[in-house]
Parts: C-alpha cells; sequence; structure tokens
C-alpha cells in the first residue's frame, strides 16, 4: 500500500486495469465478455463510447475469436489488450500458443477463476496454471494497487521481450473489492509505455506471417521461443526499476517477506501473500523464524532467485491455488521441487487450498507454520501433498 | 475488367512453384484472387490445403502479405487486422489504403469457422471473405464436411455395403451468409475467370463484408483426371448444381444460364467420389438428386424474381 494517503482512490483491480487501459490507449482490444473479468470491458467500452479513448474495440463473439483478433492486430503493429477469465481462457488455448510463437506483444489481464466442472465463477488459479506452457509471460499480482501496475509494466515488457504478457488477479477478491489505488498521471504513464513496438507488420512489409513450418525449421523457431523466455527475466527487472524510478513502487520476479533469517517459509502467489504476511508478523511475535516467498513472476521462472532464498531453509510449504491432478504435487510444488532439487535439503509439504474461492484462514495459515516447525528437524526427507481447508 | 490477355501479362502475385497437386483448383483461384484489382492486398489464410502448399518456411508463394492463424479463426484474424489498419489509419500512423480478404476452405468456413465467420459478419468489418469449396476435407484425405453433397463418397462417409455416401444434404453456406444481410455475397466456380475476377474486383469496391464461395475441384477428393478440373467444375455449372449467382443489398441476379440443361449424371461421370451413383441399381438415387437440383434452380430462380 502506498505510504501517503493523498491522493488514493478506491478501486477494484478491475476499474484499476480499465483505468490503465484508459490511460495507455491502445490501438485495439478485443474481448469477450466472462465473469469476474467482465468488467474491464464494459468499463472501457465505456470509454469508447464516450470518446475518452480511441481503441479500435472489437465486440467479438467469443474467447477464441478474442484472441484470433488480437493476433490478427498485434500482427499489424498495433498495440492490443484483452481481459478474460476462466472457461474463456481455456477457449483460447490454442490461440495463446499461436501469440507467443508469433511472438506478439499482446497484453492481458486474467481474473483467475475455477475452471469447471463443477461450475464455479470464483477466484482460484486453475485458469492461467493451465496455460503456463503456453510461451506467455506469466505476472501474479498480489493487491489491486499492484494489479494496475503490473498491467501497465506488462505493455513494456511484452514490447521489449516481443511475447504475450498475462496479469493474473484473483477473481472477486482483486477484481471485485476495492483496496486503496494510487493512480498514476496519463501523461507519465504514456511516457512511461512509449510508443507502441512490434517485430513486424503485415501492413508495413510483404510478409508471410504464420507459415508451416516443418522439420527443417520449426525446433530452431521454438528455440528462439525459449530463448525469449529467458531473456525476459532480465527485461521484466529492468522495466521494474524503470517503474521504480518513475513511481516509486518496486516490483521484483519473487518477493521476499522475512525470510532471511526465517528456518521455515512458505512460497505462495497472488493474493494469499498478503494474509500470510500478516501470520508470520503474528508469529514472529512469539519468536517463531518464519517467512514467506511470493512469486510474483512465474513465467519465466525465476528459479535462481527461489533457489538462493530457499537453500538454506529448513522446512518448506508451497501453497497452491490449483492441483495438477497427478497424484504428485501443485503447479507451484511440481517446478518450486525441481528448483530445490539438489540444492537443498529442507522438508518439503506441498499444499492445495482455496480451490473455487474456498477460504483461508490464519488458522490455516498458523497450522502450516506449526507443521514446518515440528518436521524441520525430521531427518527424514519428506515430500507431502495436502490439501487445507476440505471436509 | 482485364481481358485474358492482359491478365497474363500481370506481374504474378501468387508466384509458380507451390506444392499443390497437378490440376488443384485451390491453385488456380489463389492466382486469380491476386490477379483481381490494382489495391494493395492483406490476405488472411485459415489452415488447410492452400496454407500447406503455399507457404513451407522459408518459401512463400504470395507477394503481399500473409497471415495464417490456425483453422477455425480467420474471419476473426482478419477482423483483427482490418481493425488495427482502422486504428492507425485514424492515428496518422498508416497512410496507404489496403483491402483485407480472408481466405478458407469449406472446413474452415461451414465448419469448424462458421461461428468466426458469422461474428465477423456480423460486426460488419470491411474484408471479403473467400471460400475455396472442393466439398470436403482436402488437406486431410477428403473426410466429409457439410459443404459435402448427398452420396458422395468421402474417407469418413465412403460407399459401403449398406450406405451409399453422405446420407445428409449439403450446407448452403451462401444462403446462411446471405442472412447475415451483408452488401455482397457471390458463387463463383474455377474456370469462371471471367466471372471470378469480376466478382471479387466488384467486392472489393464495396464497404463492408463481402462473401464469395468458389466451387473448387479437388483431383484427389472427388477423384477427377488433372486434366479434367476446368471441365468437371464447368460441368457443375451446366447441370445447374452450382450455379453463379450474386446477392447486392439483397437483390439476386443469375450471372450465368446455361443455354441447354445438362443432366447432373454427365457432371457425376467425370468423378471417382460419384461413381457409385450411375449403377442400375442407385437409379432411384441419381434421379432424387437430379430433382433436388432441378427444385433449387426453381428456388434461385424465385428468389431474383422477387428480390
Amino acid at each position: 500500500m502506498p505510504k501517503s494517503t493523498k491522493n488514493l482512490l478506491a478501486k477494484t483491480a478491475n476499474e484499476s486495469v480499465a483505468e490503465a487501459m484508459k490511460q495507455i490507449n491502445p490501438d485495439v482490444v478485443a474481448a469477450y465478455p466472462i465473469t469476474p473479468a467482465t468488467e474491464i470491458v464494459q468499463i472501457f467500452s465505456q470509454f469508447v463510447a464516450d470518446g475518452e479513448v480511441d481503441t479500435e474495440f472489437i465486440p467479438v463473439e467469443s474467447e477464441h475469436s478474442a484472441m484470433s483478433a488480437c493476433v490478427g492486430s498485434a500482427a499489424s503493429g498495433a498495440r492490443t489488450m484483452t481481459a478474460t477469465s476462466s472457461q474463456g481462457l481455456a477457449l483460447m488455448f490454442e490461440i495463446l500458443n499461436i501469440a507467443s510463437g508469433l511472438r506478439l506483444p499482446i497484453v492481458m489481464a486474467v481474473a483467475n477463476r475455477a475452471l469447471s466442472a463443477p461450475l464455479n465463477i470464483h477466484g482460484d488459479q486453475s485458469d492461467t496454471m493451465g496455460v503456463r506452457d503456453c510461451g506467455w509471460i506469466q505476472i501474479y499480482s498480489e493487491t489491486v494497487q499492484e494489479s494496475y501496475d503490473n498491467f501497465i509494466q506488462a505493455v513494456k515488457i511484452a514490447e521489449k521481450a516481443f511475447l504475450p504478457v498475462m496479469v493474473a488477479m484473483e477473481g472477486f477478491i482483486l477484481t471485485h473489492c476495492m483496496e486503496p489505488l494510487q493512480k498514476e498521471k496519463t501523461e507519465k504513464i504514456k511516457k512511461f509505455v512509449g510508443e507502441p513496438k512490434s517485430l513486424y507488420s503485415i501492413l508495413d512489409q510483404k510478409i508471410t506471417v504464420g507459415a508451416a513450418d516443418i522439420q527443417e525449421y520449426y525446433m530452431e523457431h521454438k528455440k528462439q521461443e525459449s530463448e525469449a523466455m529467458s531473456t525476459a527475466k532480465n527485461i521484466i527487472n529492468k522495466v521494474g526499476r524503470e517503474f521504480k524510478k518513475e513511481f516509486g513502487r518496486s516490483y521484483d520476479l519473487i518477493e521476499e517477506y522475512k525470510t532471511t533469517d526465517a528456518e521455515v517459509v512458505i512460497v505462495v502467489t497472488g493474493t494469499t501473500a498478503g494474509l500470510i504476511k500478516a501470520a508470520v508478523d503474528e508469529q514472529r511475535a512469539k519468536g517463531k523464524k518464519v517467512g514467506v516467498l511470493r512469486i510474483r513472476v512465474f513465467r519465466p521462472l525465476p528459479y535462481q532467485e527461489i533457489r538462493k532464498a530457499l537453500t538454506n531453509k529448513k522446512a518448506i510449504a508451497i501453497l497452491d491455488k490449483a492441483d495438477s491432478y497427478n497424484s504428485f504435487a501443485g503447479p507451484l510444488g511440481s517446478e518450486i521441487r525441481g528448483v530445490l532439487y539438489n540444492n537443498c535439503k529442507a522438508n518439503i509439504i506441498n499444499y492445495v487450498y482455496g480451490l473455487g474461492a474456498r477460504d483461508i484462514s490464519f488458522d490455516d495459515v498458523y497450522k502450516v507454520f506449526d507443521e514446518l516447525l515440528k518436521i524441520k528437524q525430521s531427518k527424514k526427507q519428506t515430500f507431502e501433498l495436502k490439501y487445507i481447508g476440505v471436509r | 475488367m482485364p481481358n485474358l490477355k492482359e491478365l497474363s501479362k500481370k506481374e504474378p502475385l501468387f508466384a509458380a512453384g507451390h506444392r499443390a497437386c497437378a490440376g488443384c483448383g485451390a491453385a488456380i483461384i489463389a492466382r486469380q484472387i491476386m490477379m483481381a484489382g490494382e489495391q494493395e492486398k492483406v490476405i488472411g489464410l485459415a489452415t488447410g490445403c492452400m496454407e500447406i502448399f503455399s507457404t513451407i518456411f522459408p518459401y512463400t508463394n504470395w507477394g503481399c502479405s500473409l497471415i495464417h492463424n490456425a483453422f477455425e479463426n480467420v474471419a476473426a484474424t482478419v477482423s483483427g487486422a482490418e481493425s488495427a489498419y482502422k486504428a492507425l489509419k485514424k492515428r496518422g500512423k498508416i497512410k496507404k489504403d489496403i483491402k483485407f480478404i480472408a481466405l478458407a476452405g469449406d472446413g474452415g468456413t461451414y465448419d469448424i469457422g462458421l461461428q468466426s465467420l458469422s461474428g465477423a459478419l456480423e460486426r460488419g468489418h470491411d474484408m471479403l471473405y473467400i471460400c475455396y469449396d472442393n466439398q470436403g476435407y482436402s488437406n486431410t484425405g477428403f473426410q466429409r464436411s457439410s459443404a459435402t453433397p448427398m452420396c458422395a463418397e468421402s474417407t469418413t462417409q465412403p460407399v459401403g455395403k449398406k450406405t451409399q455416401g453422405k446420407k445428409q444434404n449439403r450446407k448452403d453456406i451462401t444462403e446462411i451468409v446471405a442472412a447475415h444481410n451483408i452488401p455482397y455475397v457471390a458463387q463463383s466456380a474455377v474456370g469462371y475467370h471471367n466471372d471470378l475476377i469480376a466478382k471479387i474486383e466488384k467486392a472489393l469496391a464495396i464497404k463492408g463484408p463481402k462473401f464469395i464461395n468458389i466451387l473448387s475441384t479437388c483431383v484427389l477428393g472427388w477423384g477427377t483426371k488433372p486434366a479434367d478440373t476446368i471441365e468437371v467444375a464447368k460441368l457443375a455449372v451446366e447441370s445447374r448444381f452450382w450455379p453463379l449467382y450474386e446477392i447486392e443489398n439483397g437483390v439476386y441476379k443469375i450471372n450465368y444460364t446455361p443455354a441447354k440443361k445438362v443432366p447432373l449424371a454427365d457432371f457425376f461421370k467425370l468423378q471417382a467420389r460419384f461413381k457409385h451413383l450411375l449403377k442400375p441399381e442407385n437409379k432411384a438415387l441419381l434421379i432424387e438428386l437430379q430433382t433436388n437440383v432441378d427444385k433449387n434452380w426453381q428456388k434461385l430462380l424465385k428468389k431474383v424474381e422477387c428480390s
């Protein structure tokens, strides 16, 4: 939260992202409504109707067409944005891979929501975790302010890395709850994002885009994409530093909260980090050496930073707001376990929590810390998958 | 519009050296699309034969910009490009005039791409959508599509001991598109270069969404000789199986009325996919199909009369 309360607004993440979109005034927005992301498109449509932006808004007939139109637009050199959630993101799956494969700097806000079935419109991270290998940069927001800040940074990151970026913000918790927002001046934001940049434009050059690419070249192109994702790490850091210089708020790939001298650490992404930070303060007051590591950027995976932060820990809990249904671990659990392999002797418990926005409480977090403190001395290395808050 | 001699002298913007089958109707259509009009074009191409035979990296046959996205979304993709063009033009970042063409086979148009097409038509994008209709999924080995005519053989509705090819009627996509009340809808066929190029040029001069459905002989799928590609398409038109007509602002016009009625069997006999219909035991089926063609022609005449 900003230090000064001067000029603060009370805004939801949906309102804030729509505001950021207005301030950026992109060339094209193509979107289809879906709870809980609908408001972004709705609010933005009003900006279009009132002439507050001169963006070409394409009210497509599905999310598949939303992402398809974004591909056509971004390949034409236009700054292009969209927003979606859950089933909509799942419907886009095919084209998400094409957007990244064609190296198009599309920016998308994703209001995290559970995937069907059973139908649930509330916030967990099954949707974005489900598209984690589609070649998109993924940034997870903890607060409304961060959703706004991430969305603005995403434009610059996408147009430097020439990769699409999704900014994830949990449904309802962020999209519909008001928090203080430090809204920045439009001129400053316009200056920060600069003029749109693209690798190519089908309107400028006479080129064939999306050619059939068989054995001779496909793998080289995919390797280039992989290298772009590696390079993106430095770009995200650089944009973060530029953002701090301009607006005073600082963002890194991961956020460490009282981890330096902690014996046990919870690893988490998204809003739950806020709850755990408060729990850490409580536990610290009782002399317990606990901390929390928040993964802000999940793609590219900041493995060196995560490894450095966790190497000397005695016990680690990885909290996943999605399950992989592999009978082994959630998405964060699998990957962080992989990052730590041969680099950390800690016992690790992987918890799945909050599916369909099942509430997680302080008590749940205290229980996790208690468990970690109990197993920290255990010589036997363990890796377990547990569920929190399930009957 | 230029005559054949003049057309042949134009710089070929769909280059020779593509990888289509000998006698492919779609390759002829691609070449003729690029001959039509003088405007700069940007083409969106759905996944299908044409994409495979004309864009194998690092080669391309296309002398204009072309974007291939996926199978079912060419209309949405081009609506994105066209919107980007509008935005950039509005903001003074692009000066030149560009015409947008979406190009897909019958699979990408009638079936998997129907929603994307309908959405783009309804939104009113300034684009020409061209379907090269070879009446089946040629790219994957000629499975049936909703454009496959009744009784035609395909690899997913083969002729067997119990069935005689496709059991269902062909979907009338031209009429479905016309129901969107767009300014221009037309049917053409490979082999009628005057008709086709005139229609493309006419469509490109009209603002808003336009649609042309072009019958395109598929040598492998239809089981025709490469040398017969044009002849077969002409018999489709002469037999009134595939009328050449257009609907301009709701007004129907038949562009070519065959001088004499050619029997459907004449169109069928050059194609392996219909050969079972010429057997004496399937005479009733052949009569039924001929009756359908006659009825449809009468219906079209009524539409011309009423519009």
